[in-house]
């Protein structure tokens, strides 16, 4: 443990710079992180998959699949990785840091639009740059999926009508014939301007020593 | 308004009549309120004997005449009294509203304290007693809560619980801030500042920081009022109005606290430790009771099914109940009541009739107007009646003392709060809070409660309490509307809930609570989550009958919109143009992917032209009344004078028209929302009802070319539409085929054994459907507990 220990401290203002996490913050993330992965230099999809308290959830395969997402890496590559280290980790997380209540109108929409695209990664698994009728028919499924057993209808109708309004409120005017592919990322951040992403969508990463953190059993 | 069409000049006229009206019968009724509160001392007794007299006499039958007309207002006295007076609120305020222009540079409740003073004055003028119209048992116990439960029962529970934290933090660190700095300090002043001989400096510190507490607690009914008004962001407005309800505790406990002690003498520290404990008591114990009963209530609702009349008198008495309960006990009844509006909500909105829902919330809000307006003017007038005692320094000081505190007390808390926030408060909004710390009635009835003997400085108390009311709601009332137009204050946003938003909402909620869980981290939204869960899986079964008790949130909040629309549709008759923000011509044809491409052999069926098509489209549309609209920004067409719509001999071109179109969409799956036709009279509306298909069969495919077979000449005459089953039939066919489809013929055979099923349930919903909408939706939006 002591090689890594070093050498991730060597890193640590690397990851900083990259992450936008503190030191203390980082060094309680990898603590999970070593938890999670039993202590392997890489986490799998297993591992995640593996924590009790995400059963519950029904978006957890998005979820899970969103780490192993290239896309949330901050760079321009697709495609899905099958382990990930701790720094790729540590990225997805960085999506959900809150945004720095100082920090300029500029900045705010930059981590906004950086909070959306993560959403937007989310819904768009096929990675065509546009989410289409079907992939938010599948949101709206998985989002039923755990109250019992839905019909199958209410929720295409759901679906169908959230994809009717963001047409109508992006392109108000189309010809009969024409055809709404999808909902491109622009239209994405027009229909979900009213939620303040840059507030809303943040958990808080603890400051202090990992005393305070509590993990899930993990069978491992 | 109809009126404004009319020429201005008779609608001006018309108003001035009903001015001078309701002045004279203002006039009147103080004369008769006068001449009654002095008429109660001397004939009663002579009234009485008199009665036995003639009793005696009609015995033997003196030869008495009979009387054809009496007075006798002895026995109606009260409640003509009372009828009178909340007539005059009510005039007043619809006064109010009539004069132009005034409404929006004074609030309301500055001007019905005007009419209060004015009221007084003139019974004062005409030589008479005022009479102590504020009593205290009267308001707490009447007055005061419907207003709570008016604002408890709407609350909007998911910012009140997103700033819970900073609420409490206001409400009891503020109040007791307040309380002690105020009565402290006035204190001081009072025996420094004076000569020893005068009767402040007999003021002693006990009953100084009795004042104190009485004066500094934030009243929710001047918040209300003057608030209601501003409109200003939904955050600022839960956080200055959460405090105002949740100091009550504080104020009960520092309130008896101090009345206690001042009337005992002496202060031992057990006896402030017991003040603490006492504190989480009444608090926590209010609240409980207030569950408790919200619990019962919600139970209630579940067996109502059967006698929907009187469902709104479960709300209203188990709410009473557990304010009045809360009383036994000193607890804080306010916090009960709100408790309890809030925990029932959700579970008693999911059992009731939608008229039943629309009663309560036309109800409350007509009790807590009446209240509101109510307590006002018995302000004014109670400033009249007196008795006063008015000591420069002391109102001064205690004015100043109280804008002072309440200023440092904001900023200093918010800045210890800012630390724990993400969504700081800023400079602006701590203006406001600070600025919309307004004290009320309740200050003013707390203050009239001491007792005399108790207390002798009574009367300066409560002259400088009126003082500081009439400063709050007057000064900062007046001017806080264009400080915050100067401020640019962010308002509140009048956008709906769009249904986008709603999801997303929910996958926020589980993808942070999914995130947490990965980091191990049990925070905020895990918890949520929890409660949530169990929420679902134990509490709403016992809670909400039938099959509601399942449905998710998403889904109810779907059906919600619809019903809504579907009401909309209906109310007007059809005929209505919605004010949509943006008319957009996309259909579900636009969305909806393509179908491969068709062989050549089939192409053959002559195509029409594409203006044509989209004519026919256009007629098909219209003459389809679907029930289910969309949201209102979804599609409709702007509406074209159709050539096609007036008389019989048009349907049969229609019906060729229809099974060309046919021909041509074959394979498409094909939403026709319908638009809201042209705004026609009734029976052009009836007539097109009439004329609809109320049927789709689909005729056996022979060479996979479906056709769907209208129904045009329907046997119903226009004016025997029935509504209810067009809604039935409507319904029964959203729930088995949403929407207008084109399916192989052997669906809907089976579809109708699930669309039976779901007839019961679509039966309660059209029942709770069908009625007059509510006032303004944007109480509706929050629909479950925990959202």
């Amino acid at each position: 443990m002591g090689a890594s220990q070093t050498r991730l401290e060597h890193n640590y203002d690397d990851l900083t710079e990259k992450s936008g996490f503190s030191h203390e913050q980082i060094k309680n993330l990898y603590q999970r992180f070593q938890q999670l992965s039993g202590n392997n230099e890489k986490i799998s999809r297993d591992d995640l998959e593996r924590i009790p308290a995400l059963n519950n959830n029904p978006i957890r395969k998005q979820i899970i699949t969103a780490f192993f997402d290239k896309r949330n890496q901050h760079q321009n590559d697709v495609g899905s990785l099958d382990e990930i280290g701790f720094e790729q980790f540590l990225m997805v997380m960085s999506h959900f840091r809150p945004v720095n209540s100082k920090a300029t109108e500029e900045e705010k929409a930059t981590v906004r639009k950086q909070k959306l695209r993560f959403l937007f990664n989310m819904h768009d698994t096929d990675n065509d740059g546009i989410i289409t009728l079907d992939e938010y028919r599948t949101v709206v499924e998985e989002l039923l999926s755990q109250s019992g057993a839905i019909e199958t209808e209410v929720a295409r109708a759901i679906a169908d009508a959230a994809m009717l309004e963001v047409a109508s409120t992006n392109v108000p005017h189309m010809a009969p014939d024409d055809f709404y592919e999808g909902i491109t990322f622009e239209h994405f951040e027009q229909i979900l301007k009213g939620i303040e992403m840059e507030s809303r969508m943040h958990i808080r990463f603890l400051d202090k020593n990992a005393a305070t953190m509590r993990c899930g059993k993990l069978s491992s | 308004m109809p009126s404004r069409t009319v020429s201005h000049g008779s609608s001006g006229r018309l108003r001035g009549l009903f001015l001078v009206m309701v002045l004279v019968f203002l006039e009147s009724s103080v004369f008769t309120l006068a001449f009654a509160s002095s008429d109660q001392h001397s004939p009663t007794t002579a009234h009485s004997d008199g009665h036995k007299a003639t009793d005696h006499g009609s015995h033997n039958n003196t030869g008495k005449a009979f009387p054809v007309l009496d007075l006798n207002y002895e026995n109606v006295r009260v409640p003509f009294e009372i009828s009178l007076w909340v007539l005059l609120a009510s005039l007043m305020k619809l006064g109010f509203h009539l004069v132009p222009h005034l409404s929006n540079i004074v609030p309301e409740s500055c001007l019905l304290i005007v009419v209060g003073l004015l009221v007084g004055g003139i019974i004062r003028g005409t030589g008479e007693t005022v009479p102590p119209v504020l009593d205290s048992k009267l308001f707490f116990y009447i007055l005061l809560p419907p207003i709570i439960l008016d604002a408890g029962y709407f609350l909007p529970i998911r910012p009140f619980m997103e700033n819970l934290g900073t609420i409490l933090i206001f409400a009891v660190v503020g109040t007791l801030w307040n309380a002690f700095f105020v009565g402290g300090l006035l204190y001081g002043v009072c025996q420094i500042g004076t000569e020893s001989s005068s009767i402040l400096s007999r003021i002693g510190l006990l009953q100084c920081l009795l004042f104190g507490s009485i004066i500094s607690a934030v009243d929710p009914v001047a918040v209300l009022a003057v608030f209601e008004e501003i409109h200003i962001n939904e955050l600022l407005h839960i956080l200055v109005f959460g405090e105002s309800l949740l100091n009550d505790a504080v104020t009960v406990v520092l309130y008896h606290l101090f009345e206690e002690f001042s009337g005992i003498g002496t202060v031992t520290l057990v006896k402030g430790f017991l003040g603490v404990i006492s504190f989480f008591v009444v608090a926590l114990g209010g609240v409980l009771v207030g569950v408790l009963y919200g619990i019962l209530a919600a139970f209630t609702s579940r067996f109502t099914s059967h006698t929907r009349v009187i469902e709104p008198l479960f709300v209203f008495l188990y709410s009473y109940m557990a304010y009045l309960s809360a009383e036994i006990f000193h607890l804080s009844g306010i916090m009960a009541l709100i408790a309890c509006g809030a925990v029932m909500r959700p579970y008693v909105e999911a059992n009731i009739s939608h008229k039943s829902h629309t009663t309560i919330k036309y109800f409350l809000k007509m009790w807590s107007s009446v209240s509101e307006t109510l307590i006002f003017i018995f302000l004014g007038v109670a400033t009249v009646a007196g008795p006063h005692d008015w000591n420069w320094t002391f109102v001064t000081v205690t004015v100043i003392l109280c804008l002072v505190a309440r200023v440092i007390g904001v900023v200093g808390l918010t800045f210890i709060i800012n630390k724990f926030r993400i969504v700081k408060l800023t400079t602006k909004d701590q203006f406001i809070i600070a600025y919309g710390g307004l004290r009320g009635a309740i200050a003013f009835s707390l203050g009239f409660l001491l007792e005399k003997d108790h207390f002798p400085e009574r009367e300066i108390f409560l002259t400088a309490i009126i003082t500081v009311i009439f400063f709050t709601v007057f000064v900062q009332g007046m001017t806080i509307k264009p400080l915050v137009e100067l401020l640019a204050v962010k308002k509140k946003q009048e956008a709906k809930r769009s249904i986008n938003e709603e999801i997303h909402t929910q996958f926020l909620d589980h993808l942070l609570t999914g995130i947490e869980d990965i980091c191990g981290h049990y925070g905020h939204h895990h918890w949520k989550d929890k409660l949530n869960r169990f929420n679902k899986k134990y509490v709403k079964k016992c809670l909400i009958a039938g099959e509601r008790s399942k449905e998710p949130q998403l889904i109810a909040f779907y059906h919600k919109m619809e019903m809504k629309q579907a009401i909309q549709l209906v109310e007007s008759g059809g005929g209505i143009k919605l004010p949509s923000a943006m008319p957009s011509t996309v259909s579900m044809q636009n969305i909806q992917p393509r179908p491969p491409t068709k062989p050549a052999a089939e192409r053959a069926i002559p195509q029409l032209s594409k203006t044509k098509e989209e004519e026919i489209r256009k007629i098909l549309r219209t003459n389809l009344q679907r029930t289910r609209q969309r949201l209102r920004s979804y599609n409709r067409h702007t509406l074209v004078a159709d050539p096609y719509e007036d008389g019989l001999s048009d349907l049969f071109l229609k019906k060729q028209k229809m099974f060309q179109i046919e021909k041509k969409l074959k394979e498409m799956n094909t939403y026709l929302t319908v638009p809201a036709p042209p705004p026609d009279s009734p029976t052009m509306c009836r007539a097109r009802l009439a004329s609809d298909p109320q049927a789709y069969s689909i005729k056996p495919a022979l060479n996979k070319v479906p056709m769907i077979q209208v129904d045009l000449a329907s046997p119903q005459s226009p004016d025997s539409v029935n509504l209810l089953d067009e809604f039935g039939q409507a319904n029964q066919q959203e729930e088995e085929e949403q929407g207008l489809m084109m399916k192989p013929p052997s669906r809907p055979r089976e579809g109708k054994k699930p669309g039976e099923e779901d007839e019961a349930k679509d039966q309660q919903k059209l029942m709770r459907c069908l009625s007059d909408p509510g006032p303004s939706a944007d109480e509706d939006e929050d629909g479950a507990f925990l959202p």
